[in-house]
C-alpha cells in the first residue's frame, strides 16, 4: 500500500502550491494552510496506524523496483518522526495564524511552511541516499526563505551564517554521495547496506562513513559544528523557529541513525567511538553555553545543541537499550522543545521582550504560564515523571549496562546543569517583578479569545502529550523497543526493500 | 530594458518562433531528447528576452498570469499526474496511458505528458520569478 506513503508528501506539496496560488487573498490563504496541515496531521496518523499494524511498509513510486526506482520507506522509526512532524506541523500552524504578522503572511510564510512540511516528511521517508539529498534541499531552500522573512537585520546576519555553513555541509553529503556511488554503484539504502560489506577498499568506506557523520553533523548541530544554531535561531517569527528547533536539527540525527544503523557497521569501534566523544562535548558544550545567555530563545537554542548530544549518545552506545533511549529522547525532545519556543513567544507578547533583564512578573500575572512554562521545562531538565526523565533514563541505563561511566556522568551532570538555565529563565521572567513597573507585564486574560485559541491550544495539546508519555510511558517504550529492534535487526528492513517486485 | 530598435523589432519575431519551438521540444520529450525542462527553458527565456527588449512590466501583461501562480499550478499538474494510478491500483506515478487507432496511426497519450506539462510550467514560473525580479530591482 504505497499510497500510505506517498500521502505525507503531497498534502503538504499540494498545500504550498494552492497556498502560492491564493498569493494575495490573505483569509484563504490561512484556511488553506491550516486545513493543509490538519489533513497531513491525518494522513501521519494513517501511516503510523499502518506500520504499527503491519510493520515495515516499502513502496516503489511508479513500480520501478528496487535498487532502481524511488523508493519510500517507513519502518516504526520513521512512521512515528512522520507522526510526529505531523503533529507539531499542525500546532505550530495553528500558532503561526496568530503570530505572523501580515507583512510575513503576505511575502509567503504560509507555502514556504508547507514546503518545509514536504522537505521533512520526505526526509524521514526516504529510503534512498540521494533523495534523502534532495528532501533536504527542499527543507533548506524553505528554511533559508523563512529564517530571512521579514528582512529585519538581525535575521539577515543569522540567515547568512545558516545558509552558509548549510551549504558547506550540503557539499560534503553530495561528495559523500558520489564517493560511495562510485564504489558499490548504487544509493538505496538497502541495497547499499548488502553491497558495502562486500567492498575491498574498507578504508575507503570508514572514510565515507567519517563524511557523512560530518555532513549529517553540521545538519543537526553537534560539537565542534554548531555554530549556526545558535546564531540563527533567536532572529526569525516564533513560530518558525519553534518548527526549526522542533524539526530541522532532528532531521540530521534522524540521518545519522539510519545511516549508522543500516550502511556504516563495519568499523563500529571506530565511527561509534567517534560519536560517543562528539555526544559528550555536544552535551557538555551545549549547556555551558545556555549559561552564558541571556536572551529566552538564545538559551534555549543552545539547549538544543546539549539535547541533540543525548540523542547521538543513545546511536554511539549502539546497543538496544540504547536506540530506545535515542528513538525516545528524539520523540520527547521534538515535543518539549518546540512547546518551550512557543511558551517563549507568549512571553514576549505578554511583557514585551525576550531579554531577561527586561521582563518579569508573569508569576503574578498569569498562573496558567507558570503551568505551562514548567511542564516543558522540567521535562526537559528530566524530572520525574515528565517524558523528559524516561529518555534520560533508558540512555543511563543504557550506558551503565556496557560500562561506559563517564558518559554516563555527563548526562546526569548536564540534566542538572539544565535545569539551572530553566530556574535562571524562571527566576528572571516568573519571579521577580517586572522592571518597568507591575503594569507592563500583561496575563493570558488580556489576550483575545482567538489568540488565546490559537496561541495557548497547541502549548496545552503539546503540554498534555509530554505529560501522557511521562505518566504512560510503556506504550512509547514499546514503539521505541520496536523501532530500535529493527534498526540493529536490519534484514526486515532489506527484505522489505529489495522484496517488492511488482 | 534596452531602447534598441534592432532589439525590439527581433523579439517581435522570435518570441513567437521560440515559444512554438518550446512546445515543440516539449512534446518530442517522451521518446527523443526534449521534455518539459528544456522547453520550459526555451519559454522562459523567449519572456526574458521580452522583458530585456520591452521592460519586466510589458513582460508580465504579455504573460497574463503571475510566474509564481504558473509554477503552482505546475506543481499541481505534477501531482495529478501521479494520481490516476490510484483508480488502476498501481503504486504513485505508474503511468497510464490511452491508445487511439490501430497500426502505424496509433496515438497513445498518458499521463507522463501531464507530468512534464507540470514541469514545464514549473520551471517556466520559477525562471521568470527569479528573472523579473532581478529586472525590476534594476529599474
Amino acid at each position: 500500500m504505497s499510497w500510505f506513503l506517498i500521502a505525507p508528501i503531497l498534502v503538504p506539496m499540494t498545500t504550498a502550491a494552492l497556498a502560492v496560488l491564493l498569493w494575495n487573498q490573505r483569509p484563504a490563504q490561512r484556511a488553506v494552510s491550516a486545513c493543509g496541515a490538519g489533513l497531513h496531521l491525518i494522513t501521519t496518523i494513517l501511516l503510523m496506524v499502518q506500520v504499527w499494524r503491519g510493520g515495515i511498509l516499502a513502496g516503489q513510486m511508479g513500480d520501478w523496483p528496487a535498487p532502481f526506482g524511488i523508493t519510500l520507506v517507513a519502518d516504526h522509526l520513521s512512521a512515528v518522526m512522520v507522526l510526529i512532524t505531523g503533529v507539531m506541523g499542525f500546532g505550530v500552524c495553528l500558532y503561526s495564524l496568530s503570530d505572523m504578522n501580515e507583512n510575513r503572511e503576505n511575502n509567503g510564510f504560509h507555502p514556504l511552511y508547507h514546503v518545509l512540511l514536504t522537505g521533512v516528511t520526505g526526509a524521514f521517508i526516504t529510503g534512498d541516499l540521494f533523495n534523502l539529498y534532495v528532501w533536504f534541499e527542499v527543507m533548506l531552500i524553505a528554511s533559508f526563505a523563512l529564517l530571512a522573512l521579514g528582512s529585519e537585520k538581525e535575521q539577515l546576519d543569522g540567515a547568512i551564517k545558516y545558509a552558509a555553513i548549510n551549504l558547506v555541509s550540503t557539499v560534503m553529503f553530495l561528495i559523500a554521495i558520489g564517493t560511495l556511488y562510485g564504489l558499490t554503484g548504487t544509493l538505496n539504502m538497502a541495497d547499499l547496506a548488502l553491497r558495502l560489506p562486500h567492498v575491498e577498499q574498507r578504508g575507503l568506506v570508514t572514510t565515507i562513513a567519517v563524511l557523512f557523520m560530518i555532513a549529517f553533523g553540521i545538519k543537526s548541530a553537534v560539537f565542534p559544528l554548531f555554530f549556526w544554531l545558535p546564531a540563527s535561531y533567536h532572529t526569525p517569527a516564533v513560530a518558525v523557529s519553534a518548527i526549526f528547533a522542533g524539526l530541522l536539527t532532528k532531521v540530521g540525527v534522524y540521518a545519522l541513525v539510519r545511516t549508522f544503523t543500516l550502511i556504516f557497521t563495519s568499523d563500529v569501534a571506530y565511527t561509534h567511538g567517534a560519536l560517543l566523544v562528539v555526544a559528550g562535548l555536544t552535551m557538555v558544550t551545549g549547556v555551558l553555553g545556555a549559561a552564558a545567555q541571556n536572551e529566552i530563545r538564545r538559551i534555549l537554542s543552545f539547549h538544543i545543541i546539549s539535547q541533540i548530544g543525548y540523542m547521538i549518545m543513545g546511536l554511539a552506545l549502539y546497543t538496544p537499550l540504547g536506540l530506545i533511549g535515542a528513538v525516545f529522547y528524539l520523540v520527547h525532545h521534538i515535543i518539549v522543545k518546540t512547546n518551550l519556543f512557543l511558551v517563549a513567544g507568549i512571553i514576549r507578547r505578554l511583557t514585551g521582550s525576550m531579554e531577561l533583564k527586561r521582563i518579569g512578573g508573569l508569576y503574578k500575572a498569569s498562573p496558567l504560564l507558570v503551568v505551562l512554562f514548567l511542564i516543558p521545562a522540567l521535562s526537559l531538565s528530566g524530572i520525574p515523571p515528565l517524558s523528559g526523565f524516561w529518555a534520560k533514563l533508558v540512555l543511563i541505563r543504557a550506558s551503565l549496562e556496557i560500562g561506559s561511566y563517564a558518559i554516563a556522568a555527563t548526562a546526569v551532570l548536564v540534566g542538572a546543569l539544565t535545569l539551572f538555565s530553566m530556574t535562571k529563565i524562571w527566576g528572571e521572567a516568573f519571579w521577580k517583578p517586572h522592571p518597568e513597573g507591575p503594569a507592563r507585564t500583561l496575563g493570558i486574560g488580556d489576550l483575545t479569545a482567538t489568540e488565546r485559541a490559537l496561541l495557548i491550544g497547541p502549548i496545552m495539546v503539546f503540554a498534555a502529550l509530554t505529560i501522557a508519555i511521562g505518566l504512560w510511558a510503556q506504550p512509547f517504550l514499546d514503539l521505541a523497543t520496536r523501532a530500535s529492534g529493527e534498526l540493529l535487526e536490519r534484514t526486515p528492513y532489506i527484505d522489505a526493500v529489495m522484496g517488492v517486485r511488482p | 530594458m534596452t531602447e534598441s530598435l534592432i532589439l525590439r523589432t527581433a523579439t517581435r519575431l522570435l518570441l513567437s518562433l521560440m515559444l512554438l519551438f518550446s512546445i515543440f521540444i516539449l512534446l518530442r520529450g517522451h521518446n527523443e531528447p526534449g521534455g518539459g525542462f528544456i522547453g520550459g527553458l526555451i519559454a522562459a527565456s523567449a519572456f526574458a528576452l521580452h522583458s530585456i527588449a520591452f521592460g519586466p512590466a510589458a513582460a508580465r501583461q504579455l504573460m497574463v498570469i503571475d510566474p509564481k501562480a504558473l509554477a503552482a499550478a505546475g506543481v499541481l499538474c505534477a501531482v495529478a499526474a501521479g494520481l490516476p494510478a490510484a483508480l488502476f491500483g498501481d503504486a504513485f506515478m505508474r503511468a497510464q496511458w490511452l491508445h487511439w487507432g490501430e497500426g502505424e496511426a496509433t496515438f497513445h497519450v498518458g499521463t507522463p505528458l501531464l507530468f512534464d506539462i507540470g514541469v514545464f510550467l514549473v520551471v517556466i514560473g520559477a525562471v521568470l520569478t527569479i528573472v523579473l525580479a532581478l529586472e525590476e530591482e534594476d529599474v
